[in-house]
């Protein structure tokens, strides 16, 4: 049996933090292949339209819809700080019934095997976002959402992720990445979130 | 999945295996220690007292694990992790709820033997404490997790959770130090019920306290 094709869409969404409503009537729909980069000034709402999309929060109006399991990257990488990379990373490919080897080549393609024997906690910035991607390229989902995947990396990392959403879009996968840095994804449409705030009379919920 | 998720959560917490995990345990043993040397030596008085002091030794003892228990884990975006996999919020409460437990419940009863020596209790008010503790434990947790939840995104959540837990575990230190002073073992029936409900009632309550945190 084949599984269906993946698909990400949003609907008249609308999101606010706190009092203040920061975007409404957003709209897009993706299809197997597509990569999509949402721009915008900090605090502009991307990282709050990431998780209403992944489901960890409930839109104030709208709905998403979504065909295919998630994968998530954000500024919190899910890794144990007490536990040597290699583990910690094991215990997600565990959870998400990943073979040891495939594990493995996630991790010499991010170039993490030497890390792979040191706490979490003692990792850097830019490493622990590597590992974090370790953990999404291993999930083998096909919908990905990333929140700011550039930060923290150097040039060469920065120019890997937009290899890696580059194939996994060729492999029929989803990408929705927020992000104020500019990727190098062929085909990738994009938008501002700031072309959906309110104006001012209904910025106040 | 959830066996995983229980092996990982117990390597977390565990004695000697977590970070500072064996701290209530030593913390227990510690005040059942100091308890003879406040008082006196008399056996008599602390064979009469010793019971009540192993008991609020537990309650406080319950209390030191509960700022680990759930905020470091939202603050590393874990549990989102697993939400997104499809767990549900109660599914990784009821997880936790069992490593709590059993990081921290059948240390406390075994520390109970060394902590019953120091205080001279002996005999069958050893029994009824014993079995009181093995009653009262799972509710302490149970208890524990709920407020570890629900103080999670809140900044002074570590110095109220202390606050929070001693009214709520009041109903499980009366019956529990009561059965000890009238030396029955009916009201050691109300620990265990009283426990059960809370462990029936924490995995809900912890899990829809969590998925309030992420809203805001």
């Amino acid at each position: 049996m084949q599984a269906p094709s993946p698909a990400l869409s949003a609907h008249d969404l609308a999101c606010r933090r706190g009092d203040r409503l920061l975007f409404r009537r957003l709209s897009f729909a993706l299809e197997a292949g597509a990569a999509c980069h949402v721009t915008g000034a900090n605090g502009a709402g991307k990282t709050t339209l990431i998780r209403a999309v992944a489901g960890l929060t409930t839109p104030y109006a709208g709905e998403v819809r979504r065909t295919g399991a998630l994968a998530l990257l954000d500024e919190r990488a899910g890794l144990d700080p007490d536990l040597p990379l290699g583990r910690a990373l094991e215990f997600w490919a565990k959870i998400d019934a990943v073979e040891h080897l495939a594990l493995e080549s996630c991790c010499d393609r991010l170039a993490l095997g030497n890390l792979l024997d040191v706490p979490v906690r003692y990792l850097s910035t830019g490493q622990k976002k590597r590992a974090a991607l370790a953990r999404v390229l291993g999930q083998a989902a096909p919908v990905w959402l990333l929140d700011e995947p550039l930060s923290g990396l150097d040039v060469a990392s920065q120019a890997l992720v937009s290899t890696l959403v580059r194939e996994h879009c060729d492999g029929g996968g989803i990408a929705l990445i927020a992000s104020h840095q500019p990727l190098d994804v062929p085909g990738m449409t994009s938008f501002a979130i700031e072309d959906f705030a309110p104006a001012p009379a209904e910025a106040e919920v | 999945m959830l066996v995983q998720l229980l092996r990982r959560d117990l390597a977390q917490f565990f004695p000697f295996t977590g970070s500072g995990a064996a701290l209530p345990v030593v913390f227990f043993v510690a005040v059942a220690m100091l308890f003879p040397f406040a008082v006196g030596p008399d056996a008599n008085i602390l064979a009469k007292t010793g019971g009540g002091v192993v008991w609020i030794a537990a309650l406080l003892a319950a209390i030191l694990p509960l700022e680990k228990l759930v905020a470091r884990d939202i603050e590393l975006g874990f549990f989102d992790q697993l939400k997104l996999r499809g767990m549900a919020e109660e599914a990784m409460m009821a997880v936790r709820l069992i490593a709590h437990w059993l990081s921290f419940g059948p240390p406390l009863v075994l520390a109970t033997f060394p902590a019953a020596a120091l205080l001279k209790i002996e005999g069958e008010t050893f029994q009824i404490l014993l079995l009181g503790l093995i009653a009262g434990t799972p509710g302490l947790a149970a208890i524990g997790l709920m407020i570890a939840a629900l103080t999670a995104s809140l900044r002074a959540g570590a110095a109220l959770s202390g606050l929070l837990l001693i009214p709520l575990a009041l109903p499980i230190l009366i019956f529990g130090a009561g059965a000890l002073a009238r030396q029955d073992q009916v009201s050691l029936g109300f620990v265990g019920a009283i426990s059960l409900a809370l462990v029936a009632l924490a995995p809900f309550a912890a899990g829809a306290a969590i998925r309030a945190a992420r809203e805001n």
